[in-house]
């Protein structure tokens, strides 16, 4: 590069017509500087952050997550950036099968999915994740976790996903405001229909809606049999004019009170409780939901660099540590047990009796799937 | 072409066939400019309209494959099927033409006020109209939560004595929603036609013993006729494919054709029964403003002047 070449670039440079980073690169600044700060230390200090200037491993500088809502600690996330210069944009969801919609779709521009155990076999199947480089996350512990939870995440023995957290799905209601103390699943129908009339939420999710009002009648939480979803079709559209709202964000109407009862998850309840200790949260005694959220990387990801290190980012237990204290939901990791707080540990919202625990199930597959499920869904919402 | 010309042009008593001639190539030129300049527009038309609506009517005879999607087919089960989202398309043409009366009825007056009766505050208050739009529409959506949630007015309302008012989630607050977003695009066209309203007309009409209420029928309706027109296709077209604001202020509750279909291509990912529907809504508003057009070329207003 001549003296003319370099200072038309640089002309182009500050007037705006090639970036910064591209002006370093084209003139070769950018590799003179690096070689430069990583021989002559002290040289460059306090001018650029060093992945900037590729010292560091650069990992590029965002990062896509899809994830559920109220799920992260923003310290984490905070911190996460500052170290590695990726900044974490996020999106939620509110169902699986929202999430699984986008991605088929393309162009979703995420690095990281939060997939939950019942999902993981169809994105194998569509060859949407690929399988984990372990060595890449080296905070991932498999002996850490339960084999239950790890199984789901794989996929003809390899490891398509690790685990995020654990939790179940059962109601969260404020006994201030709600007379009747709701066990079962029988029960959270009809006092939605009565008590708490006008106040009651239901997940805008097909697996949960859908596998609560089964359960109530005594069925699995995953049936796909035609008569027993014609039972709860015609229990959910009985109910709907009853309801508050069908959302999956519980969090907002029961703070304000305008709901008293909702379907919830483990965090949300956690969370709730938290803030407003008269809302309270159980399981329904017929059985219901347990699942496991994981860490998936679509193939589709544009910085998985950048994934791999957040992964491995949070699975560090000390990490996971501020997670687990943020959002509420258990981590299933041994080794971040061993760092909360004995009264965490005994919250029977975060980690229920055994026998609250035998009688749940995990979603399947084939919920995800199916056209039955999807078009009860879609009626009940419209109707 | 110069070439083709010129043998003629040698002689002076083919002056006149030259002219003619050179007066068709000027035109030919200038349709050839005109074409080329219509070129991008055709293109964009073509490519992000025509198109996209022949997928949809192709995928609408289409079936669901089995992980969701589209998968070939022929089929009339998914026009059958229209049935299962009766709410979503009764909801949509009771609140669409309601939420559009409605905002008439707000805005005529406000822009009557904007166009008459302002000086030199005008720029000002027109200003303040359009202030909301720089901040996302889904932001001050959601902010109607706060306003309609049991600690937003229904906690007004009980102070006073109305106990137990509830508004978020039922179709008044998507009402209020609707009324509240698209009552700038009703003010807008309706102020321009109001503008150029000449007020010496109403002075002559004062003069010669029209009442007030004479003078709005006779001539300031009249005149505002074409920005009325204009700014009720523009809000009701859009409401008519509104999903937004029913999802927010609805709470799942109050469901639109665009709610159903967001369902269709985002949950249950059953995109050719989500065609069907979208293509039922297109015929559906294209009737309706194909009626609303003749209505308006009969009963007064001139054709096209309503016209996007």
């Amino acid at each position: 590069m001549d003296q003319k070449t370099f200072i038309k670039t640089m002309r182009s440079w500050q007037n705006g017509s090639i970036t910064r980073r591209d002006f370093l690169g084209r003139t070769g600044l950018g590799i003179a500087a690096a070689v430069m700060a990583t021989n002559m230390p002290g040289l460059l200090s306090g001018s650029t952050s060093t992945s900037a200037l590729g010292a560091d491993k650069n990992i590029g500088d965002r990062l896509g997550l899809a994830t559920w809502p109220n799920y992260h600690s923003q310290e984490n996330l905070d911190n996460f950036a500052k170290t590695t210069g990726a900044r974490v944009s996020m999106s939620v969801f509110g169902s699986n099968e929202e999430m699984l919609a986008k991605l088929q779709a393309g162009g979703s521009g995420w690095d990281v999915l939060v997939p939950t155990n019942y999902t993981i076999s169809t994105y194998v199947k569509l060859g949407m994740i690929e399988p984990l480089d372990l060595s890449r996350i080296p905070n991932f512990d498999p002996s850490a976790f339960q084999e239950k939870f790890m199984a789901q995440g794989t996929v003809d023995g390899k490891v398509y996903a690790v685990p995020k957290n654990w939790g179940t799905t059962g109601m969260a209601y404020d006994s201030a405001k709600l007379k009747a103390k709701p066990t079962s699943w029988k029960e959270f129908w009809a006092v939605a229909k009565d008590q708490a009339d006008g106040r009651t939420m239901v997940h805008d999710y097909q697996l949960t809606a859908i596998g609560n009002a089964l359960k109530s009648f005594g069925y699995s939480f995953n049936s796909l049999d035609a008569k027993e979803l014609a039972d709860a079709e015609k229990l959910l559209i009985e109910v709907k004019p009853h309801l508050f709202a069908i959302n999956s964000d519980i969090q907002p109407s029961m703070r304000s009170g305008d709901a008293i009862l909702a379907m919830s998850w483990t965090g949300d309840a956690s969370q709730l409780h938290r803030d407003t200790p008269s809302i309270v949260y159980a399981l329904g005694k017929e059985g219901g939901e347990l699942w496991s959220d994981f860490f998936a990387i679509p193939k589709s990801a544009e910085h998985k660099e950048a994934a791999y290190a957040f992964i491995n980012y949070l699975l560090d237990p000390q990490h996971n540590k501020l997670e687990v204290l943020a959002h509420g939901y258990p981590s299933g990791d041994k080794r971040v047990d061993a760092l909360l707080p004995p009264a965490m540990l005994n919250d029977p919202i975060m980690y229920p009796a055994v026998e609250q625990l035998s009688p749940l199930e995990f979603g399947a597959a084939a919920t995800l799937t199916s056209p039955l499920r999807a078009e009860l869904m879609a009626r009940f919402k419209s109707a | 072409m110069d070439a083709v010309i010129s043998p003629n042009a040698r002689h002076a008593d083919a002056s006149d066939v030259n002219i003619e001639r050179t007066q068709k190539k000027r035109r030919s030129l200038g349709r050839r400019i005109t074409l080329l300049m219509l070129l991008p527009s055709t293109l964009w038309f073509l490519l992000l309209l025509v198109m996209p609506l022949m997928i949809i009517l192709v995928f609408s005879f289409g079936e669901r494959s089995a992980v969701g999607g589209y998968a070939g087919g022929l089929t009339l089960a998914n026009y059958l099927n229209l049935g299962s989202r009766a709410a979503a398309f009764s909801n949509t043409l009771v609140l669409a033409p309601l939420g559009t009366l409605v905002c008439l009825l707000a805005a005529y007056p406000l822009a009557y006020f904007l166009a008459v009766k302002t000086g030199k505050n005008r720029s000002l208050l027109l200003t303040l109209v359009i202030v909301p739009f720089w901040t996302s529409f889904l932001i001050r959506t959601y902010a109607w939560i706060f306003i309609l949630s049991g600690k937003g007015i229904p906690a007004l309302l009980a102070s006073v004595g109305l106990d137990d008012v509830r508004l978020i989630n039922t179709p008044y607050a998507v009402l209020i929603g609707i009324v509240y977003g698209y009552l700038p695009l009703m003010v807008f066209p309706i102020y321009v036609s109001l503008e150029k309203l000449d007020k010496r007309l109403l002075e002559a009409s004062a003069d010669l013993g029209a009442s007030a209420f004479e003078s709005l029928r006779r001539i300031t309706l009249p005149l505002a006729a074409p920005g009325i027109i204009t700014g009720v296709m523009l809000v009701f077209i859009l409401l008519m494919g509104e999903f937004l604001i029913p999802a927010v202020l609805g709470g799942g509750k109050v469901f639109f054709v665009g709610n159903a279909l967001v369902d269709l291509f985002l949950q249950s990912r059953n995109w050719p029964f989500g065609s069907a529907l979208a293509m039922t809504l297109v015929t559906i508003m294209l009737l309706i403003i194909g009626v609303y057009l003749k209505l308006v070329a009969r009963y007064g207003g001139k054709p096209g002047e309503g016209a996007l």
